[in-house]
Order: C-alpha cells, then structure tokens, then sequence
C-alpha cells in the first residue's frame, strides 16, 4: 500500500503505533464498502448530523462584490461544524473494529465537541485533550464537552497548543493502543488518517457536486476553503479534483507573516513552511533552522497549527490548489460583514476563507461563480471577538 | 569507540552494559559534560546523548522537562555536535534524536558529523524500518550503528525484519508507553527477549530506575538496560547532582554485574 502523496505522508511513528495502524487502515479498507457499516453511517449522517447541508445563494453579498457567492452550510452541521463528518465515520469505525475508548485532540474545541458527541452517541469511554492556552479561550466547547460525559484533559506543555495536545494523545495512544482509537480530527497525522478524515470529509464536496448542478447547470469557477490542518478543505475540494474548478486553501496569515527562533506570527505552513516531519507524516511545518516546530499564530484556535495534511501539501506542490492566506484582521472584517450582509455568524475560521473572496472578488482569478466552504459557526468565538474590541 | 567492541569488552568480563541517557545541554551546554564524565567514571558503559526536540512523542514527563530546559538553556544542533567533540571519555556514544532535527539538517550530513564528532550510533524513536533505508545506506557508510526499537506488540514478521535491520544493538521497549521511571517492570519481557532472533545485544529501556529492575531485566536475559528518567530527575533537583548521579550509577551498575 502507498503511503505517500508524492513526497508527502508517510508513518513516522514509534514503533508501538504500527500495529494500530496496520489494523486500522485493515479495518477501514474492510468496512468503507461494508454494506451495514455505510448504512449506518448514512443513517447518521442524515438524521443526526443533519445532512445534505444546503448550498445557499449569498444574494446580498453577491450583489455587493458582482460575482455570485454560494455558502456550503457546514455551520448547520449538529454541533456546528463539519467536524461530526468525520467523528461520526472513525467512531462508527472503531465500534466495528471493537474499541471501548476514543481519545482526541482539539484547538477550537470543535472537533472536541464532535468526538465529545459521538462518544455519548456511541458509548465510549472518551477524553479529549486541549492545549491549557485554548482551554481558557475557549470555555464553552470544553464546557459541552464535559456535559456530555468527556473527560477534556488540559495539556501544560510546550506551546499549550493543538501541536502539544496532539502529542499528548499520541502518547496516550502508545500507551493504550489495544482497546483506544485515537480519532484524529484533520487530514493530518501518519497514514491512514489522511486518507480516512478526506473520505469522511468528501461527503461535503459530494453534496456540492449535485447542489450546483441543480442550480448553476455546470460547475463553480472556483471552490475557496480555509486550511489549518485542512479537513474541510480536502472535504469540498477532493471530488472536484479531476476537474477544472480552481481551488484555494486561505491559510491564516496571523498578524503577519514574520518568524523569529520560536514563534510563527501566523499559521501559513502551506505558503511559507519547509518540508519536514511532524505528528508522523512528512508534510510543510513550521520550523526553525535546526528543525525546531515553531509556536504557530491565529486568531482562530482552528487554524493554529504548524503542520497541514500531506495530501493538501502535495497538491499546492503540484500547483492544483492555490495556496494563500488573510490575516486576522481581514479576518475579522469578514466575520462582521457576512454577519451583516447574510444575517449567518461565521467561525473566524471560516471567516479566512470569506475574507479571501471578498478581497479578490475584483480581480478575476476566482471568475464569477464561487462556493466557499462555511466550515462552521461563530457563537464559540464570541467572546474572542468581544475580547479584541474592547 | 565501536559499540560491538563494548559489548565483546563486557562479554569477556561476564558483564551486562549499562546504557546511560541524558538530554545534551540539560540544565546547561557547560554542565553536560561534567555530567556524562560522572557517569562514565561511576560505572556506565555506553551514553546515550539526547538531542533535543520541541515535540518528542515517545517521551513521558521527565524527559519532555529536560528537553524544554536544553532547548531554553540554548542547546542546538551545532552546540551538540561542538560539545561531543569537547568529550573525553573513552566509551561509545549514541545520538537519540526525532527525525525532523536530521531530515533538516539533511540526513547525509547529519550522519557525517556524528562521525566526525565521534558518534558510534543514532537512536531515532519517530523513526521506524521502513520509513529508514535512506538513513541505514547512509549510516553503513559512515560506520554509524542505526539502533531501532521494537516493542511488546511488535510482529513477529517485524521483529525479524528489524533485527535484521539493526546495528549496534536492539533496543527493546519493556512496555507500551512513553519514556519514564516505573514501578514495575513487565513481566513479559523475558519472553519478548525470547522471540528476537538475533546476534545483536538487547537492550531493555523504558521504565527502568532501580537496580532490582536492573537484576531483573538481567536474570530476564538482557545484554543490557537503559536508565534514562531516574537519572534526569536526579539532574532536575539541582540537589547535589554529581554525587547523586554517581551513587546510583554505581548501584545500576553493579546489577550488571
């Protein structure tokens, strides 16, 4: 089997983690044809995620900027992000495969909350851990988690980030790998959960592929999604690869794109980051001149990450998506003008990839029809935004 | 000097090695050779020599800790290669890194100067078989020993694989986990030494911290132990480190015996 994208991916792992991942890329090979196991997952994904999502018309918005903007309402997913795609596909997994435990990691919170959901769901025995620093910003997802029976495990060291909260599970994994799926919530990690969280995730790009038919009769000139790890972005943009529909991934671009020894003021590792190896693929990071992870920056705790998917890095390497990025305080801006234009509140993360259409909605490159990837709402990032406007 | 010349060395004395790890520039690139010296006079055989990471995943608490301290204290890539040179200690000293910090300096490179510094092996947890012919053809032609790991779940098909892969000796995980002291040792390692099918001396780490772990890893049939997290939370007291370090080196070591 390979388990590389080009250069990218791979399984740079200790050793007590190959046989869980052998048996989970068996299991999923096994069960992503299963008629029972897709059943199930349908079902799911109907009557408790709430899906199809609708591909809506952004009319005023439109109107404003002259090109015709279409919203995939990820935000209307249970829980309020597309996360639940993808837990509700590796919980129901490791439930056949016979786990009794799922542990994962979290930024935002929101893949927190998705696992959180389908371990009350499911009934596992479940904990989730999350940076001590996005503990503290963001107290209502840790709040929701717990409420629905996880135990959320504040991680204190290194940045106190997703970065170290993914250590931390990993070395929970190592420590309990015979009755524990460690349930990765990005297109990032060593293989298969690249693969694994894009076929999940696909079900958004799917749904868009038939929704824009119906209404355009052809497809959009250009898909935009925001990427930290990227999961929402190889989502909506992996049916449509084959194509000729422009894909963008908007990277958060921080408060600017500057480095020193230890920190990146940003979270750009697909435009500005080198090759190197982090959390067990070979992917873009970023990293200092020895090879030391930087401390990445954003605004939005979703975003914030040093690493991106190897899959998504390959493609920006081959040129078939575009990287780019915005910065928080574009960010921002767009965050108060899809609010006000649309009456919907966007995460900050989705925000990033509003604030890239709005800003070059002049310039041609993304033609005139566009569908951005709404990954997910921003009621969990009030009171950031309240916070910096004070 | 050659790891295999250590272990025949040992062989003719009917003794075990003991493997010794710290984390270079733990609390200061100044202090660290001090420290390896009382090491090596109070009776250890081979040092294996941290170079530290931002993010080392196959490490619990305690060496997590230190690697923070070294990195803070300013330790790097070019520090640990200027400062192994520095050593004198006629014993064979092994590099255990993550991959990124050689991936970045460029794999052939980086094997090169542990030569030219003096490195006998690499030890590189994030780094299993077959993500690694690239560094073992590398590692051959610089006469550095590629030391891997193999762990209480590892296939039988993959234990055979890796002990042909390996050089220096094999680096058996007494547990599933991370690095760190232990209570108890799993009483299933003499039947994980049992199944390695291979000339190469075993080495039991991970979790061994006292010299009853030592005997029993011994009397379990190890060629020999690794003490990593006993000796590090020795050297994160501050307290009369030296002594301390020696004293139980010297107890580690006469379970060797």
């Amino acid at each position: 089997m390979n388990h590389y994208y080009g250069d990218y991916g791979g399984q740079y792992v200790p050793e007590i983690l190959m046989p869980p991942l052998q048996e989970l890329e068996e299991a999923y090979e096994q069960y992503k044809a299963d008629p029972e196991f897709t059943s199930q997952l349908n079902d799911y994904l109907e009557n408790y995620a709430g899906r199809s999502t609708p591909l809506y018309y952004a009319k005023n918005m439109s109107a404003k900027y002259g090109i015709k903007i279409y919203l995939k309402r990820e935000d209307l997913v249970h829980g309020g992000a597309h996360k639940l795609n993808n837990t509700l596909g590796q919980a129901l997994l490791a439930k056949f495969m016979g786990k009794k435990r799922l542990i994962a990691e979290t930024g935002a919170g929101q893949h927190g909350t998705a696992t959180a959901m389908v371990g009350a769901k499911l009934g596992f025995e479940t904990m989730v851990y999350m940076g001590s620093k996005d503990v503290k910003r963001q107290l209502p997802n840790v709040y929701r988690m717990k409420l629905m029976g996880t135990e959320v495990v504040s991680v204190e060291t290194g940045s106190k980030t997703m970065k170290d909260a993914i250590n931390e599970a990993l070395r929970d994994w190592v420590t309990n790998v015979g009755d524990t799926h460690y349930l990765i919530g990005s297109v990032v990690g060593p293989y298969p959960f690249p693969k694994i969280v894009r076929d999940f995730q696909s079900v958004i790009g799917r749904e868009v592929k038939e929704q824009v038919m119906k209404v355009e009769g052809r497809y959009p000139d250009s898909i935009v999604a925001c990427a930290g790890g990227g999961s929402n972005a190889m989502g909506i943009f992996y049916p449509f690869l084959d194509g000729e529909v422009n894909l963008f991934a908007v990277e958060a671009g921080g408060e600017k794109l500057r480095e020193d020894d230890k920190i990146a003021y940003h979270s750009a590792s697909l435009a500005t980051g080198e090759e190197g190896i982090l959390h067990g693929a070979r992917t873009k990071v970023l990293q200092n001149r020895d090879g030391q992870i930087l401390e990445s920056t954003s605004v939005a705790a979703g975003l914030d990450y040093a690493g991106v998917g190897p899959e998504l890095a390959r493609l920006a390497e081959t040129g078939r998506v575009k990287p780019c990025y915005i910065t928080d305080m574009e960010a921002l801006e767009a965050f108060h003008e899809l609010s006000r234009l649309e009456g919907i509140i966007p995460a900050l993360e989705s925000s990033h990839a509003i604030a890239y259409v709005t800003k070059m909605a002049d310039s041609g490159i993304l033609g005139d029809t566009v569908v951005i990837n709404l990954s997910g709402r921003g009621d969990k990032d009030l009171q950031t935004i309240m916070n910096m406007e004070e | 000097m050659r790891i295999s010349q250590k272990f025949e060395e040992l062989k003719d004395k009917n003794e075990k090695a003991l493997i010794a790890y710290v984390c270079a520039g733990d609390p200061d690139t100044a202090t660290t050779p001090s420290i390896v010296n009382a090491l090596v006079e109070a009776g250890a055989d081979i040092i294996e020599l941290g170079l530290p990471f931002s993010d080392p995943v196959a490490d619990g608490p305690t060496i997590q800790a230190a690697t923070c301290r070294a990195i803070e204290a300013g330790m790097n890539t070019e520090r640990y290669f200027e400062m192994i040179k520095g050593l004198e200690v006629n014993v064979p000293l092994v590099c255990m890194t993550y991959y990124n910090l050689i991936y970045r300096h460029g794999s052939e490179n980086f094997v090169k100067r542990c030569a030219e510094a003096g490195i006998s092996g690499l030890i590189i947890p994030d780094l299993p078989l077959h993500e690694a012919d690239e560094l073992i053809e590398i590692c051959k032609e610089e006469g550095i020993d590629n030391i891997f790991l193999v762990a209480p779940n590892t296939s039988d098909q993959r234990l055979d694989a890796i002990s042909s892969k390996s050089s220096g000796f094999i680096y058996v995980v007494s547990k599933l986990g991370v690095t760190g002291e232990g209570k108890n040792i799993s009483s299933n390692v003499a039947g994980l030494l049992d199944k390695i099918n291979s000339t190469l001396p075993k080495a039991v780490g991970f979790g061994i911290s006292n010299r009853k772990h030592v005997e029993e890893m011994v009397a379990a049939g190890a060629d020999a132990v690794i003490v990593g997290s006993a000796l590090v939370n020795i050297i994160a007291s501050k307290d009369d480190v030296i002594p301390r370090l020696k004293e139980i080196t010297k107890d580690l070591k006469e379970g060797c015996r």
